[in-house]
């Protein structure tokens, strides 16, 4: 699914998509229900202002803070509203759950595509894959191994199935050797993979 | 419905495979799709459960050569001609032949962006006190209806605990099939991967879903 972007699969003919989206999109803007400028914004929105950075900053606060921290897991939409001045304004019915040296949290939906877009941005294709969807409650630790992380055997792996409106944050573990760090400091080790549970911060030699 | 959208344990769809530096849409038309997804939401004409269910519907074959956002960009059109918002023989001629009927709004302006960018709440008054409470052992039940569930193959006629309680929740089910929001309490409810899997399966690894309080029964 990650290479969708030549399709000689003979499934679909991306020209052909292209113009019937863009007729679609006449059609709407011509009866009156949308405006371009609007879908614009939209777009551009996604593009760079709603992404992962939303996250790390949250968990670079929860490694720093540990009143924060505590809030967080208790109400992660009532504590990431606390910060709306740095991140913007985030959704209902999010979770924070945190990776500890014992367990290690992953998300996943498997029955479409449900992710936590208020502070992660829109999904990366391969969490929307069949690979992903379909492996992850089964084999994580093999899906794991395929983002390249190996988690020690007597790690106790947690799934968790986004089947209802819920929406799931993982807070990874912070680094070693980052004890002295900034909060601005810390949110550079925070990737989005680290924050959905495929894969773990940055080390500080990664980032230096 | 026990469709190929119900892909949790499903066997044969490879590795997964992440795309170093990946943009958020890798055709510029993704992102007009996206954008229109958003924006005909606040017309109200169809639900997030609805849009799901529709997607659901397509044919398998359809489903699994089709890429995400081309689903999408079918879904949309299907529905607003569904609901009437526009007509088939305009989406054969590219372009409006009639005015909107029932408007019941004016467009979708640059001020409506932030409506449809922040997710609402789906939470509703609970029509009665939960049945089961954290740490209670339930079982899943074995349902396979015909229609929208949110209940995943993998985990009917399973037994596991109740983790978390989030409160009264609209019930997909219900309101994909038109039957209205149904308030329903949900759980986060916890497996063992060994009652999903067999026992020869990690037995490190528990798995959670979210489950509707109709999902589940008392062992």
């Amino acid at each position: 699914m990650a290479k969708h972007d030549h399709d000689h699969s003979g499934g679909s003919n991306l020209s052909d998509v292209e113009l019937r989206v863009r007729a679609l999109e006449t059609i709407l803007v011509e009866k009156g229900y949308v405006e371009t400028a609007a879908l614009d914004r939209i777009v551009e929105l996604y593009e760079t202002k709603i992404g992962p950075h939303i996250g790390a900053q949250v968990v670079a606060k929860a490694w720093s803070d540990s009143g924060f921290r505590q809030a967080l897991l208790e109400d992660a939409s009532k504590a990431v509203a606390t910060l709306a001045h740095q991140v913007g304004n985030v959704g209902e019915h999010l979770i924070a759950v945190e990776n500890t040296p014992q367990l290690h949290n992953m998300v996943v939906c498997t029955l479409c595509s449900c992710y936590p877009t208020d502070v992660l941005g829109l999904p990366p294709a391969w969490y929307k894959s069949f690979a992903y969807r379909s492996r992850a409650v089964k084999e994580p630790r093999a899906v794991l191994a395929d983002f390249g992380v190996a988690l020690p055997v007597e790690t106790e792996i947690r799934v968790w199935d986004s089947t209802a409106e819920t929406r799931y944050l993982v807070v990874p573990m912070r680094p070693a050797g980052t004890e002295d760090w900034s909060e601005t400091q810390l949110a550079k080790l925070v990737t989005r993979d680290s924050m959905i549970g495929a894969g773990l911060a940055k080390k500080p030699s990664e980032v230096a | 419905m026990d469709g190929v959208h119900d892909m949790g344990g499903m066997d044969g769809f490879g590795k997964v495979e992440p795309e170093p530096n990946e943009p958020v849409f890798h055709h510029p038309w993704e992102g007009r799709v996206l954008a229109m997804s958003r924006a005909i939401g606040v017309f109200r004409a169809w639900t997030i459960d609805t849009s799901r269910y529709a997607i659901e519907l397509m044919a398998p074959s359809f489903y699994l050569t089709r890429s995400y956002y081309e689903k999408w960009f079918l879904r949309n059109q299907n529905l607003l001609i569904e609901r009437g918002l526009i007509d088939a023989d305009e989406v054969a001629a590219g372009r409006a032949l009639r005015p909107a009927k029932n408007l019941t709004r004016g467009p979708f302006t640059l001020a409506d962006v932030e409506k449809v960018t922040k997710r609402g709440s789906y939470s509703r008054p609970a029509p009665a006190p939960a049945q089961f409470k954290v740490g209670d052992r339930v079982r899943t039940k074995n349902i396979h209806p015909r229609t929208h569930t949110r209940l995943p193959r993998y985990a009917r006629g399973r037994v596991g605990v109740v983790e978390r309680l989030h409160g009264s929740h609209i019930f997909p089910d219900s309101v994909a099939s038109g039957k209205g929001e149904d308030p329903q309490w949900l759980y986060t409810v916890r497996f063992d991967a060994q009652e999903l899997w067999g026992a020869d399966t990690d037995p490190k690894l528990k798995v959670s879903i979210e489950a509707f309080e109709p999902y589940l029964e008392h062992v």
